[in-house]
Formats: C-alpha cells, sequence, structure tokens
C-alpha cells in the first residue's frame, strides 16, 4: 500500500511528553488520545492536520517515557506515517507493535519542508517528494520486523504463535 | 562478549549473541505500572488467553497516578486490580503495601544479578545496578509477555564508561549520572547499553548505582548496567531466600567489543544540576547562578531510596525551608516510609517544613500531588526535565541530587549543599 500525505517537520529530541502529556496518561480511548496529538509541541496540529498527513523530525523523535500512547495518538489522529533521522527505541519499537509506520532516513528530512507532498512506498522503501521532485531510499525493516508488521501487530502474531503453541524461535 | 550480550545469549539460549542480531529471549519478570498495564491487559484480552505465562513472573504496581488521582484513575486501577485477581498475580502492590516500582522491586527480591526484566516504564532500566539486563517496553510488549514470557530484542552494542577515583562529600551516584548524561547528550547512547566500569564505582552505593542505572535510558540507551560485585551480593542476601541459585554473576570478556570507551575521574565531578528542559543541559551547581524557585521535590524511582532520604535530612536537620518554597518528600515505598520515621529522619522533615507523601510518582510525570503553575520553577530529584513535564509548559525543572535539592529547598534559591550546612 502506498502513503501520501503533506508533511509537518518539527526539530531533535522530540519527546513524549510534548507528543501526549502526562496529564492525559489516564487516557486509553484512541479518539480521545487522537484529540491531544503533539499539542504541547504544536497546538494547532490536530486542527491543521488532514488523514494521512506525515510527521517528520530530526534525531531521537519520541524520547522519554515508554508510553504506548505517545505512537498511538499520532497514529489515531490519521498520521500515516513518521519519518525521522533517528528514533528513541522504546518509541520505535512501540510504533512497530502498533502497526504505526516509521521511516529512519536522514537525507530524506533534511530533503523535506513543511508543506511538501510526500509518496511513499514502505515495502520498497522508497520515500517521494513530490513537491520538490526527489527521491530517497531507506533501509527495509528487518525481515523478523516485517513478519511482525505483516501479521498485522505484535499481538496477531503472538495469537499466530500460541495457537502453533510452540517456542517462537528457538 | 559484553554482560548483556551474555546476558541476552543465555535468555536465547544460545551460546552467543552478537551486536545487531534480532532474537527471542525468555524473560524472568515482566513489570506493569498502572498506565502501562491497563492498555497491556486490553490487547492482551483482545486474543483471548486462558492463562498468563506465569503469574508468579509478572509485577502489577500501581504507582503513576496513585493513590488514585481522579475518578478516571480509579477506574484504571480497579481494572488492575480485577486483572491480578483473575489471573492469580502473586506480585500485585497494593497501595499501602508497596510503593515506586523502580524502588519496590529490587527490595521484593524481585530482581537478581543476571536476569532479563522487561517493564512497561521506561526506567526499568534501574535493575541493570543489580547485573540484570531490565528495559523499557510500551503496552503491546507487556501484553505479549503475559502471554508468552518472550521478547523480541535487537541485541545492542554497548558503551564502556570507566570511572576512577573517589567522589567528593556532596557527590553522589545523581551528580555522576547527570555529568555523564551532560557528555554523551539525550541521544548518545540510542539503542546501545552503558556499561558502568572501574575502581570509581566500587566505592559506590548499591542507591547510588540504582540511581545511575535508572538514568540511562535519559541517553537514549536501552539500559544501563553494573557487573555484580560484593556490595550486589550484600544486597542481594538480604532480599532474596534463594539468592544462591538466582544469582547469575555474568561478566565482560577482556575482549568484548564496544562501539565507544569513555572516562571520567569521580573525584573531578562536582555536584550537578541539568537545567530546562533537557537532562544533557547540565552545569555544575555552582555555575547555574541566582534561581529562585517556587518548589522542591525529593524522592520517586530516581532518588526514593533510604540514603537518598539520609542525605536530603542531613541538610534540612535544624533548619527550615525558605518561606517562598514548597518542600515534598516521596518515598520511594512504604518500607522506605517506615525506615525513614524509624530513623527520624521524617520527623526532621515534617520539622523543616516539609510535606512528607505517601509513594507516588505524582507530581514527575505531571499527574497529581505537586503539580506546578504557570511560570513556577521546581527542584527535582526525578529524571526528566523536559518543557511541560511538571505542569504548564511555562513551568521549570532543575534536575538535581537530594542534597542539592534539600540546600535548595532551605536557600530558596538553586544552592550547593555548602552553603547552607
Amino acid at each position: 500500500m502506498m502513503l501520501r500525505g503533506r508533511t509537518w517537520k518539527y526539530g531533535r529530541n522530540i519527546d513524549t511528553d510534548v507528543i501526549i502529556p502526562g496529564r492525559y496518561a489516564n487516557i486509553a480511548e484512541a479518539s480521545e488520545l487522537a484529540k491531544h496529538c503533539l499539542e504541547d509541541l504544536d497546538p494547532d496540529f490536530v486542527k491543521n492536520m488532514r488523514p494521512g498527513d506525515i510527521i517528520v523530525a530530526e534525531t531521537n523523535f519520541g524520547c522519554g517515557s515508554s508510553r504506548e500512547i505517545a505512537p498511538l495518538s499520532i497514529k489515531a489522529a490519521g498520521v500515516s506515517c513518521v519519518i525521522a533521522k533517528s528514533f528513541a527505541r522504546i518509541f520505535y519499537r512501540n510504533a512497530i507493535n502498533i502497526g504505526l509506520p516509521i521511516f529512519e532516513c536522514p537525507e530524506a528530512v533534511d530533503g523535506i519542508e513543511t508543506g511538501d507532498t510526500l509518496e511513499i512506498d514502505p515495502t520498497a522503501g522508497k520515500i517521494f517528494n513530490v513537491t520538490k521532485n526527489l527521491s530517497f531510499e531507506t533501509e527495509p525493516l528487518p525481515e523478523f520486523i516485517q513478519e511482525i508488521v505483516a501479521e498485522g501487530g505484535l499481538m496477531r502474531f503472538v495469537a499466530a504463535l500460541s495457537q502453533k503453541s510452540k517456542p517462537l524461535r528457538e | 562478549m559484553t554482560i548483556a550480550e551474555k546476558i541476552l545469549a543465555a535468555h536465547a539460549g544460545r551460546e552467543e549473541v552478537r551486536a545487531g542480531e534480532l532474537i527471542m529471549a525468555v524473560i524472568d519478570l515482566v513489570m506493569a505500572n498502572e498506565l502501562s498495564a491497563i492498555l497491556a491487559i486490553q490487547e492482551f484480552e483482545k486474543i483471548k488467553p486462558k492463562r498468563v505465562f506465569d503469574p508468579e513472573k509478572i509485577a502489577l504496581v500501581p504507582d503513576h497516578f496513585t493513590p488514585n488521582k481522579d475518578m478516571k484513575t480509579a477506574e484504571i486501577t480497579k481494572a488492575v486490580r480485577r486483572f491480578a485477581q483473575e489471573y492469580g498475580i502473586t506480585h500485585y502492590f497494593e497501595v499501602g503495601r508497596g510503593g515506586i516500582e523502580h524502588v519496590l522491586l529490587p527490595e521484593e527480591g524481585l530482581v537478581a544479578p543476571g536476569d532479563l526484566i522487561i517493564g512497561g516504564d521506561s526506567h526499568t532500566c534501574t535493575y541493570g545496578a543489580l547485573g540484570a539486563f531490565a528495559t523499557g517496553v510500551g503496552s503491546t510488549d507487556v501484553a505479549a509477555a503475559f502471554a508468552i514470557g518472550q521478547v523480541w530484542l535487537r541485541v545492542p552494542q554497548s558503551i564502556k564508561l570507566v570511572y576512577y577515583g573517589q567522589p567528593g562529600k556532596w557527590v553522589s551516584g545523581k551528580d555522576i549520572i547527570l555529568y555523564t548524561i551532560g557528555d554523551l547528550g539525550v541521544d548518545g547512547a540510542i539503542y546501545q547499553v552503558l556499561e558502568f566500569t572501574g575502581e570509581g564505582v566500587t566505592h559506590l552505593s548499591i542507591a547510588d548505582r540504582f540511581t545511575m542505572a535508572n538514568m540511562a535510558i535519559e541517553a537514549g540507551a536501552k539500559t544501563g548496567i553494573f557487573e555484580a560485585d560484593e556490595k550486589t551480593v550484600e544486597y542481594v542476601k538480604g532480599t532474596i531466600e534463594d539468592h544462591e541459585s538466582r544469582m547469575r554473576n555474568f561478566k565482560s570478556d577482556p575482549d568484548a567489543e564496544y562501539v565507544r570507551t569513555l572516562e571520567y575521574d569521580l573525584s573531578e565531578i562536582e555536584p550537578q544540576v541539568a537545567v530546562p528542559s533537557l537532562p544533557e543541559n547540565v552545569k555544575p551547581v555552582r555555575e547555574v547562578g541566582e534561581v529562585d524557585i517556587d518548589q522542591v521535590v525529593i524522592g520517586f524511582c530516581t532518588n526514593g531510596r533510604i540514603e537518598d532520604l539520609r542525605i536530603a535530612a542531613e541538610v534540612f536537620k535544624g533548619k527550615r525551608v525558605h518561606p517562598k518554597v514548597r518542600a515534598l518528600i516521596f518515598p520511594g515505598t512504604q518500607k522506605v516510609a517506615l525506615q525513614a520515621i524509624h530513623e527520624g529522619l521524617a520527623e526532621t522533615f515534617i520539622e523543616s517544613g516539609c510535606a512528607f507523601s505517601t509513594p507516588s510518582c505524582g507530581p514527575c510525570i505531571g499527574g497529581h500531588l505537586g503539580v506546578l503553575g504557570e511560570r513556577e520553577r521546581c527542584v527535582s530529584t526525578s529524571n526528566r526535565n523536559f518543557v511541560g513535564r511538571m505542569g504548564p509548559l511555562s513551568s521549570e525543572i532543575y534536575l538535581a541530587s537530594p542534597a542539592v535539592a534539600a540546600a535548595s529547598a532551605v536557600a530558596g534559591k538553586i544552592a550547593h549543599p555548602e552553603e547552607v550546612v
């Protein structure tokens, strides 16, 4: 499936507290979380973004808390994917586990400005900046992580395994 | 292999693993607080399992927004309590019988050297102080571990931190880790392990090591780890009955590969402060300048151990909190609180004009029990000073040790302990 959307570009070290502040940490409903996505970073983000839009950031996106409501709020807001120069590791695994596509691609980040339209082929790892007519390639996800993504997230992967009732890997 | 690689190999049923490999590993413990547990329980129940993988290897600790801060939280903790009862979870820690997860679990003997532990909280890396490989994960990972007792991990590279020399009188584990993060930067160890080594660490108490391992995540690290030594064995003897069979003392090989090695002289480190709004914005306390404050909070998973409270009480003894400042003490667990009462520390705090709270993460995540107002400034012994972490976007957090925090509470501004003691 191709992803297409406009971009919203932010800086370095975007932490989970500004993605979804701790004061909302006792909210579990996706629709509620969506309303507060990036609230302390860009208060107008939710108002201005359209479904399919893409968040772009410099290094260490999602640093800080392990709160899974951070990628959940982004996904629930309708963001199609996040592209960053690097991700904080817990955010990275949470995004994979809940099925929010993320791409680590420093060159693409340098070649994107807020408002550019992108087309992304996740399986081929290709990012195309339609506005600027620039193409970028990302590292494909490791095979094992692709298996999780192909199952539709970690829990479906686990459910599939427990039906086979054998250990995951020796 | 490094100690991290050895622990992961042992839990993946392998002779050897190498940095960069993806493995499935069997865990010794999975931990969650009420906020990470609630989403994990929802995910777990979606796949309708009949049982959890092992009810004795799951720990549930309501501590973030507890005692319940509002009705929404009351429903969350109720659901976690119901889950614990329904699945027979042995290590469920009710308010009043527990405390803050990362102070509590080691104290309860649930952490042994050589263990592999995951937790639905980024500061799970704290347990590395005892030579365990412990790392924070999200709720879906926790849910999967509830079901199958395993986790997927990419074997991380390690950074070797070599400490030597003796720290000075007012220099604690907090100052050492703040100094180290100031050097590494908040993404300096991303996807990597901080291995704390050197003759200098032998001088550090287990409490100091917990504080240091706790903040490994603030450099982006997957975990921080110390090799178990005599102090570790002594600690574990006091917490785990069958400690001899539980302990696995892995050590890094002399030819282990590190992505880099950094050296620090502890005798040259001054008490440190991380100024707003990143833990890497570190300065010696004497270089911070004139900074008036409104609140001081001491405790939490970073500095809520009895050793931390002793140092704070030493500074507060015979003095009063500055009239313009509110000071709040958060012991890490009920046991720490009781010990603080036995030793007369609680009396010192209260006589000085501090609030002596029940254990909770409350203000550290802007939840309750001490949230800041617009443009208020707080000196905190917690681990994060991000924008808006403890209140509105205009509020500010300065991270420091219990000694510096207590001295600042007395002075009404950021202060070196020598200025008030």
